[in-house]
């Protein structure tokens, strides 16, 4: 049975890493994860949890535990944020091309400098081609549910590929929020025993990460781009699995209020869901303002994205990280989903809430009112950064 | 089976894994030798100096008595090392173009 408990989203992800029989957790600690591996570690410790909890002295190091952990056949989970996450970086990219199941939480925060300790989303932006399947919570729940997913996801043999559940840090990872915890059986009929591809066995010597050769590098990225890319329907399939399972779906592309809609504004993350309050705020008035939740961010979900918005004029675009030099990263990847497409809406970029900067409700109808003016014939602004004091 | 040297994207194991232990044994390194060493009779002591240094291992004496040593210019890089060590200098490095 379900049980209906109010936990912090951290704990949360800890506890159902206990359900889901993880046989090793490898981490450092660091602002704002701590709280998972921290319960994690004392789950380990009390023997509630019957895995092998590494500590190592360094990010870099945890995920090179990880990647032997799971390469010897083990149910492997880690978790970071920000630093710990650019700390990882080569090794994120090596556990992927070996095709070595890992799931991580990672717990989004801005990336220094300057030093910031709070949420935005420059942390896994910046690791945008690591070649992980790579998807946002808006909530506890969902934080849990993709945590518990993310497994089953990750160990498809069709897949096997590692796995990073994105969720705001503070803004969940350290917020007590009522969770329908799901019960150990139930996550186990999910989820079955992890079984590799292939395995570190001393009786059936394999060599993992070899040298790639020039003969060689560029068929082993082709062959890493096609899995990643075809993931796509294990994706779907798992997601719709776990809801026949939990009674919750979750799609790689949502909407909220889209199909009358004018005007449509793009969120990813947490702030999707201070975005549902002012769009319903909005509609009193009668805005006919609509939201795309993009909740799949590797493999990009083009076709869902492109069927989300149809035929509706004008989409704004929240970034929760910048590009320096360049257009922010979720803005890009949309306006390339539709530069080919006839039907295409216009884009006004928006960049919001970096480290850790507040975006109240006003700060959405901001963005409101600009989209509707430019539906109404305005033209398009340039990228606005949201709350900047000029 | 042997995995190919060149084989096609979809021909890759899993991760690009090498999945036929002791496959290295396959691969021919000398391929970017620029240079060979040649021995000449006369001068050669056979005392086994060249097979010591090399640091690839394939220089070897014949299996027949008194047949002096060559390498195995599957593997041989044209170092030199040998015709460096030599005692007698009777190893000289030939172009391979010659």
């Amino acid at each position: 049975m379900e049980k209906r408990i109010g936990l912090e989203a951290s704990i949360a992800v800890a506890e159902v890493v206990g359900l889901c029989d993880a046989d090793v957790i490898s981490a450092y600690p660091i602002t704002p994860q701590t709280h998972i591996v921290e319960h994690l570690s004392e789950m380990v410790a009390d023997g509630e949890l019957q895995a092998a909890f590494v500590p190592v002295e360094s990010e870099h190091s945890a995920m090179s535990v990880c990647c032997g952990t799971v390469a010897a056949g083990a149910r492997t989970f880690t978790a970071t944020s920000s630093q710990g996450l650019a700390l990882m970086h080569e090794i994120l990219f090596i556990v992927s091309a070996l095709r070595l199941p890992v799931v991580m939480a990672v717990a989004n925060r801005s990336l220094s400098g300057p030093i910031s300790i709070w949420n935005d989303h420059s942390d896994v932006m910046a690791e945008r081609d690591i070649g992980w399947v790579q998807i946002f919570a808006e909530n506890a729940q969902e934080a849990l549910d993709l945590t518990i997913w993310g497994f089953r996801l990750a160990e498809d043999q069709r897949v096997s590929l590692p796995v990073a559940v994105n969720f705001d840090g503070f803004i969940l990872t350290h917020t007590i929020e009522p969770v329908l915890m799901p019960d150990r059986e139930s996550v186990q009929a999910f989820l079955p025993a992890f079984e590799p591809l292939m395995r570190l066995d001393v009786d059936q010597p394999i060599t993992m990460g070899p040298v790639g050769i020039p003969d060689i590098y560029t068929e082993a990225k082709k062959a890493h781009q096609e899995v990643l890319t075809q993931s796509y329907g294990p994706i779907v399939e798992t997601l719709d699995a776990f809801a026949k399972s939990f009674g919750r779906q979750y799609l790689p592309v949502e909407t909220y209020c889209a199909d009358d809609a004018e005007v449509l504004l793009l969120t990813m993350g947490a702030l999707g869901e201070t975005a549902m309050t002012a769009v319903d705020q909005r509609r009193e008035k009668g805005d006919k303002i609509g939201l795309v939740r993009l909740r799949l961010w590797r493999p990009f979900p083009f076709d869902d994205l492109i069927r989300a918005v149809g035929k509706v004029p004008v989409l704004g675009v929240m970034d929760r990280a910048i590009s320096p030099g360049g257009p922010s990263p979720v803005a890009s990847e949309v306006k390339a989903t539709f530069y080919q497409q006839e039907q295409r809406p216009k884009v006004v970029e928006f960049t919001v809430g970096l480290g850790g900067r507040d975006t109240p409700l006003s700060d959405f109808d901001g963005m409101f009112d600009t989209l509707l003016a430019v539906h109404r014939g305005g033209e398009i602004p340039k990228p606005t950064i949201i709350g900047l004091r000029e | 089976m042997a995995q190919s040297a060149t084989p096609k994207w979809t021909e890759l194991a899993v991760g690009t894994a090498i999945i036929e232990p002791g496959s290295a044994r396959q691969n021919r390194t000398g391929d970017w030798r620029s240079q060979r060493p040649i021995w000449d009779h006369d001068k050669c002591i056979r005392c086994g100096v060249c097979v010591i240094f090399c640091p690839e291992g394939c220089i070897h004496f014949g299996q027949e008595k008194d047949t002096y040593p060559s390498a195995d210019l599957e593997y041989c890089k044209g170092c030199a090392i040998c015709a460096q060590e030599c005692p007698t200098t009777c190893i000289q490095m030939m172009e391979e173009e010659e």
